[in-house]
């Protein structure tokens, strides 16, 4: 189809095409050249240093929200991506009656304004009586995952061929091997990109946080959003860097992780 | 010997009956096809001797041993699926040592068999593609592979070639052929494709509407069709029905209508005696009929009759004539053999004769009245569907 694209369409395309890489990535870009900028203002490049990045480790703040961010990213994308799959694998089932009511209950929060759940959410917790902490941000983080791991498992169960659990019934493979030699493995790739969703979505939000998280609990964001309430944004320049590289890290690392998995099985 | 028997089978979904009352014995070692239109069952009866449906009523026996209670993985049968259901995340060899590994087999042993297998299937060098690094033909040999590779009782095969283009098929058909003359083991294949089933099976079924129409070897079932159904399906035929007149030793003259108040005659020879006065229908295979301008030399074991040419249809290996007797229409092969035609070409319009040995007219019990009302025929004049339905 490609090749009866005429020229002007092409050259439009491209151009167009550019100038949202552009948009995407000259803020980032800045960022990035900007925490190595000797200055405390961000009005001119004065000079080449890499002091925010020492300073940044030297800051116990940051290392403790650091440290929170990532328990409550690894726990909450453990329990939602396993609470995926086990929803999925029920929904699975055409038989159940009340499969569409589910659907609807675990579709609906993707459309729910995050304030909306941020407040309801702590309310919530205000009305039960339960202290604001780490518990409360853990549970709240796995409420707004689940809708989307499970969203991102069950599509790709739908296009599962069970001709394959057929097969391997006949070569002589019970249920329980099936699983996880043939259906766990092919759920994988949905699985992962599901454990990623949840983990980048646990690691930036920041307005439920804000409203589970009480005092004394702070994630990167929260202590970002702080630090430049305050006006320095120096160091954050730095943490923000840290963390594009380490998203680009995971991005690498799952995409052989699926392989390890299997192997391993 | 360990032969596939099954005893009044039958398979209902909802109210809809699927396999109806199926007994037949499969021999041990043998070919067998199930041939019949979609819908007829065949699958369904594939599936409930792979374990994958649990039949209403009756039993299916391997030998002495009954399956009908066993799941598909603790029977020794193993299936060809149509759309060969390989693993995609496995590799060929992994594949084809699935079944191995479930029973836990050495490592060296594996090794050796499946290469055992990837040879008999001539994909020794594609062990380390995945499935979807190879060709359609690649797939089912990777497919047979893996099922053989259990040592299985029985192989069955749904539709395994449907998926392949014409050439491939012919081609994969004589390959399963050798493979079958060389592992010995009992072949189940089921296909609505007359040409296969005819060129590859020992014995086959001809199913409609979930019973068995007629079993036996493909030339049986040709030459000797029990139902209007089996005649149709399997080739083309030209049907008469007429009324028994006189009775010989060797055979029977009958009295047909040609549908514009004339009468003719026919000799057949008959399997059973009927009594005279009887109703018949006549199957006659458009290419026993001799067509020609010129009148044959009457013979006492000829039949012959006038007609008149309606329509010619070229096709490359023969030519078929549509001939009207009266109001009848009949089907006519002939081959283009010089040798033995010194006429011209036949053309449209003209008187021609047509003329066969009377053995070639072949008696079917159906009475043909019920049937081809519900009958209904293709572009080409073939049967495309099938519906007997009871006269009240």
């Amino acid at each position: 189809m490609s090749t009866t694209t005429p020229r002007i369409y092409k050259g439009l395309n491209l151009t167009i095409f550019s100038l949202v890489m552009v948009f995407l990535y000259i803020p980032i870009l800045i960022l990035i050249i900007f925490s190595f900028n000797d200055s405390r203002i961000i009005t001119g490049w004065q000079g080449f240093t890499t002091k925010y990045y020492v300073q940044l480790f030297n800051n116990p703040t940051i290392a403790t929200a650091f440290r929170n961010t990532m328990l409550i990213a690894g726990l909450s994308t453990l329990i939602s991506t396993s609470l995926g799959v086990m929803a999925a694998l029920a929904l699975e089932n055409t038989k159940f009656k009340a499969r569409k009511g589910f659907l609807a209950l675990i579709y609906t929060p993707l459309v729910i304004p995050d304030i909306l759940m941020g407040v309801s959410l702590a309310l919530l917790f205000n009305f039960t009586r339960v202290n604001t902490g780490m518990v409360t941000v853990l549970i709240a983080h796995v409420t707004f995952c689940i809708s989307y791991t499970v969203i991102v498992i069950q599509s790709r169960l739908e296009g599962f061929d069970y001709s394959l659990v057929e097969a391997a019934q006949d070569l002589g493979a019970k249920p329980h091997y099936i699983f996880w030699k043939i259906k766990f493995p092919l759920m994988l790739p949905g699985i992962i990109a599901a454990a990623l969703l949840a983990f980048t979505l646990s690691i930036d939000d920041f307005i439920i946080t804000f409203f589970t998280s009480g005092r004394g609990f702070d994630t990167l964001p929260i202590y970002v959003e702080g630090t430049i309430r305050r006006g320095t944004i120096t160091t954050i320049n730095a943490l923000s860097t840290l963390m594009i590289a380490f998203t680009l890290f995971l991005v690498v690392v799952t995409k052989r992780i699926r392989k390890i998995i299997i192997s391993a099985l | 010997m360990e032969d596939i028997v099954l005893k009044n089978l039958s398979k209902d979904f909802g109210t809809f009956r699927a396999v109806d009352d199926v007994n037949l014995t499969i021999k041990s070692g043998e070919l067998f096809s199930f041939l019949g239109p979609s819908g007829c069952g065949k699958t369904t009866l594939l599936r409930m001797i792979a374990g994958f449906e649990v039949p209403t009523t009756g039993r299916v026996y391997l030998g002495n041993k009954d399956l009908s209670d066993l799941p598909p993985y603790k029977r020794e049968v193993n299936t060809i699926f149509q759309n060969y259901s390989l693993f995609p995340h496995m590799t060929v060899y992994d594949n084809v040592a699935f079944g191995l590994r479930v029973k836990k087999t050495a490592k060296a042993e594996i090794k050796d068999l499946v290469k055992e297998m990837l040879n008999l299937v001539k994909m020794e060098d594609q062990a380390n593609k995945y499935p979807n690094q190879i060709s359609g033909g690649q797939k089912q040999r990777i497919a047979i592979a893996r099922a053989l590779i259990n040592k299985p009782k029985v192989l069955l095969l749904d539709e395994p070639l449907a998926a392949l283009d014409l050439k491939l098929r012919q081609h994969m058909l004589i390959e399963l052929m050798n493979i079958h003359d060389a592992v010995g083991i009992t072949f189940i294949y089921v296909t609505h494709d007359q040409g296969e089933a005819m060129s590859i099976s020992d014995r086959l079924a001809v199913m409609n509407q979930g019973k068995i129409a007629q079993e036996g070897p493909p030339d049986d079932i040709y030459e000797r069709p029990t139902s209007i159904f089996s005649a149709y399906f399997i080739g083309e035929t030209n049907l008469i029905s007429g009324e028994v007149k006189e009775l010989h030793e060797d055979h029977l003259k009958l009295s047909c209508q040609d549908g514009e108040g004339k009468t003719f005659e026919i000799d057949s020879s008959f399997q059973l005696a009927p009594e005279a006065g009887a109703h018949l229908t006549l199957s006659l295979r458009p290419e026993k009929i001799a067509i020609s301008r010129n009148k044959p030399r009457s013979q006492h074991d000829i039949n012959i009759l006038k007609g008149q040419i309606e329509d010619i249809l070229y096709l490359g290996s023969h030519t078929q004539y549509i001939v009207r007797v009266g109001k009848l229409k009949f089907r006519v092969f002939s081959q283009h053999k010089r040798v033995y035609f010194d006429d011209k070409a036949l053309d449209w319009e003209e008187q021609v004769w047509l003329f066969w040995h009377y053995t070639d007219t072949w008696i079917i019990n159906d009475n043909p009245f019920d049937v081809l009302a519900d009958a209904e025929l293709d572009e080409n004049g073939n049967l495309k569907r099938y519906i007997k339905r009871s006269k009240t």
